[in-house]
């Protein structure tokens, strides 16, 4: 077996410090008793108890949440047709413009992305609210989503399918029963993807946005904008605590349908 | 016959609903501003003008193109406020990708070379930061950086005197690099860990000494992954918003936060849409490039 050399050993210890220290920082000064960062007053779950009693914070939680679940399952759907569409359908006329659609929003700056559709609803004369945020999220994540499930749809073994075909099986039947279950931790980890991505966009939220539809991530902003507030910290370290668990769900998900990626098989 | 005809009449819908979708969503919305950036700022609802009048038919579609005119795209081109903040972005973006690449090869480097169990507890532990929300995380940094922040608590340890790291831009150089850090680190892992290792035991078997060994093998070798690494994450960046506008101070004005104060500050929706079309035309080149590798790489796996 390989043994990592002292260098490698060090890159990856840094690394994995830069990119943990912050977080652990953030969640450590959650459960400060004292308001200032400067001082140590103890542990104390006192910002966690403010936060139940914080009615704008948990009616923005709520709304969040309510976007994600919408914008996630909508995602979830339209992003695994968009891969069958470019893994199972073979040619179709437009396919290199449909596939450059489904990547050119992951990289584009947010500020346009927002901008544009924030323009479209002006344009149609909609009322902006949870629903004009909910398609934005939508049009963003199920591109990831389209991402992860045609990534796998390109690795999986193709034989089954077609041997159910040859067997005169029909194609949504084909679908059901032997595409979908090959895809299904790809689609559940994308679902999730979907989730948190919603539940953390703050710039798009914001041009999208109407009266009565602020998101979690806009009240956090607007208060971190003026400083540091212990029960910021406290809704932060709830966040990361949901996403962490969703993210090892995840990912066990993925492995339980793959055996051969299974990391402690020895 | 009949079967057929369902079995393409689903498999048209598997196409047409995202399509639709797209279209609708992105690509329409793209045009829109496209046509907003040729109009007028005007105190209406909605705040600019000419609006396409369809009922009014052809004379209406003819009133709207005389109404379009590059105003504000003048505009952009007359004051050297937005040819700064475009400069500044480009500026941030290199450099901070630049950053990147220094310091993901060796973390992507040393994944890539760990026992095969351990890379994909490896490979969580960098995406999980990704997944945790940008905007806490940007956050996390300010708890760091402000005045009697730990960072400055920690430098005096050491002996060296507290400065203000909030409002700087180190501090934005910062926020980037840890934010952006997992788009470098995963495409670089992809590509070493790729790497066929029978390359390097045959330049050791021909005298290679290693380290010459990683410069001219592993290194040419890994260069896609530096390039997929390095466009997710300078296209982002170039537009980036909240990281400047969090831990930056005035005098760091991305185009991005240019943008922000036109359209919310400002409510010049215009202006604010000119400024949008010229960053993708800034960034065409880049994107161009990154859907080409994208493409080379699809090919190859299929």
């Amino acid at each position: 077996m390989r043994r990592l050399s002292a260098i490698n050993l060090t890159a990856l210890a840094l690394g994995l410090a830069f990119l943990y220290l912050p977080i652990a920082v953030l969640v450590l000064y959650s459960f400060n008793a004292s308001r200032l960062v400067a001082v140590w007053g103890g542990w104390s779950v006192r910002w966690y108890r403010e936060l139940l009693r914080d009615d704008a914070i948990l009616d923005a939680a709520r709304i969040s949440i309510g976007i994600a679940l919408v914008s996630a399952t909508a995602a979830t759907v339209l992003g695994t047709l968009a891969a069958l569409a470019l893994t199972r359908v073979g040619r179709f006329r437009g396919r290199a413009a449909f596939s450059a659609m489904i990547y050119a929003p992951l990289v584009m700056p947010e500020v346009i992305t927002g901008l544009s559709l924030l323009l479209l609803f002006v344009a149609l004369g909609i009322d902006r609210g949870f629903w004009t945020v909910a398609a934005a999220h939508t049009t963003l994540t199920m591109c990831f989503v389209a991402v992860v499930v045609q990534s796998r749809l390109i690795d999986a073994d193709r034989s089954l399918e077609e041997a159910a075909m040859d067997l005169g099986c029909p194609p949504f039947r084909t679908f059901l029963f032997v595409t979908l279950p090959v895809a299904a931790p790809a689609v559940v980890a994308g679902f999730l993807l979907a989730f948190s991505l919603s539940l953390d966009d703050l710039v798009i939220a914001t041009f999208t946005t109407g009266p009565g539809a602020t998101t979690l991530p806009i009240r956090i902003y607007s208060a971190v904008r003026l400083g540091v507030k212990p029960e910021i910290n406290a809704v932060c370290t709830v966040m990361i605590s949901c996403v962490a668990l969703a993210v090892v769900a995840a990912s066990l998900l993925t492995r339980a349908g793959d055996p051969a990626k299974k990391p402690f098989a020895h | 016959m009949a079967g057929r005809e369902t079995q393409s009449i689903g498999t048209r819908l598997v196409v047409l609903v995202p399509y639709a979708w797209l279209v609708a969503f992105f690509l329409v919305p793209c045009l829109i501003i496209l046509k907003i950036s040729l109009s007028q700022t005007v105190l209406a609802q909605p705040p600019y003008e000419p609006v396409l009048d369809l009922s009014a038919g052809w004379a209406g579609i003819r009133d709207f193109l005389a109404g379009l005119s590059a105003d504000n795209y003048a505009t952009l081109a007359g004051d050297t406020l937005y040819l700064a903040s475009y400069l500044k972005s480009l500026e941030v973006a290199a450099l901070s990708t630049a950053l990147l690449l220094v310091i993901g090869y060796p973390v992507a480097y040393a994944m890539a070379r760990a026992p095969g169990r351990i890379q994909a507890v490896l490979v969580m532990l960098v995406i999980l930061p990704f997944w945790t929300s940008f905007l806490i995380r940007v956050y996390a940094w300010i708890i760091i950086l402000q005045g009697d922040g730990l960072f400055n608590r920690a430098l005096g340890l050491v002996g060296i005197a507290p400065r203000p790291w909030l409002a700087t831009d180190t501090a934005v150089y910062i926020g980037i690099v840890y934010s952006y850090l997992p788009f470098m680190v995963l495409p670089l892992y992809a590509t070493l860990q790729k790497l066929d290792e029978a390359l390097l035991e045959a330049a050791a078997d021909l005298g290679c000494p290693r380290r010459k060994a990683f410069w001219t093998v592993t290194l040419p070798l890994s260069l896609p992954g530096a390039v997929a690494g390095g466009l997710l994450c300078f296209i982002p960046i170039v537009g980036e918003f909240v990281i400047p506008d969090l831990l930056g101070g005035s005098q760091t004005i991305m185009i991005g936060q240019t943008l922000w104060t036109e359209f919310f500050a400002n409510r010049d929706w215009p202006v604010a849409s000119a400024i949008a079309i010229v960053l993708l035309c800034v960034l065409v080149g880049p994107i161009a490039a990154f859907e080409h590798m994208r493409l080379r790489d699809a090919r190859r796996r299929s």
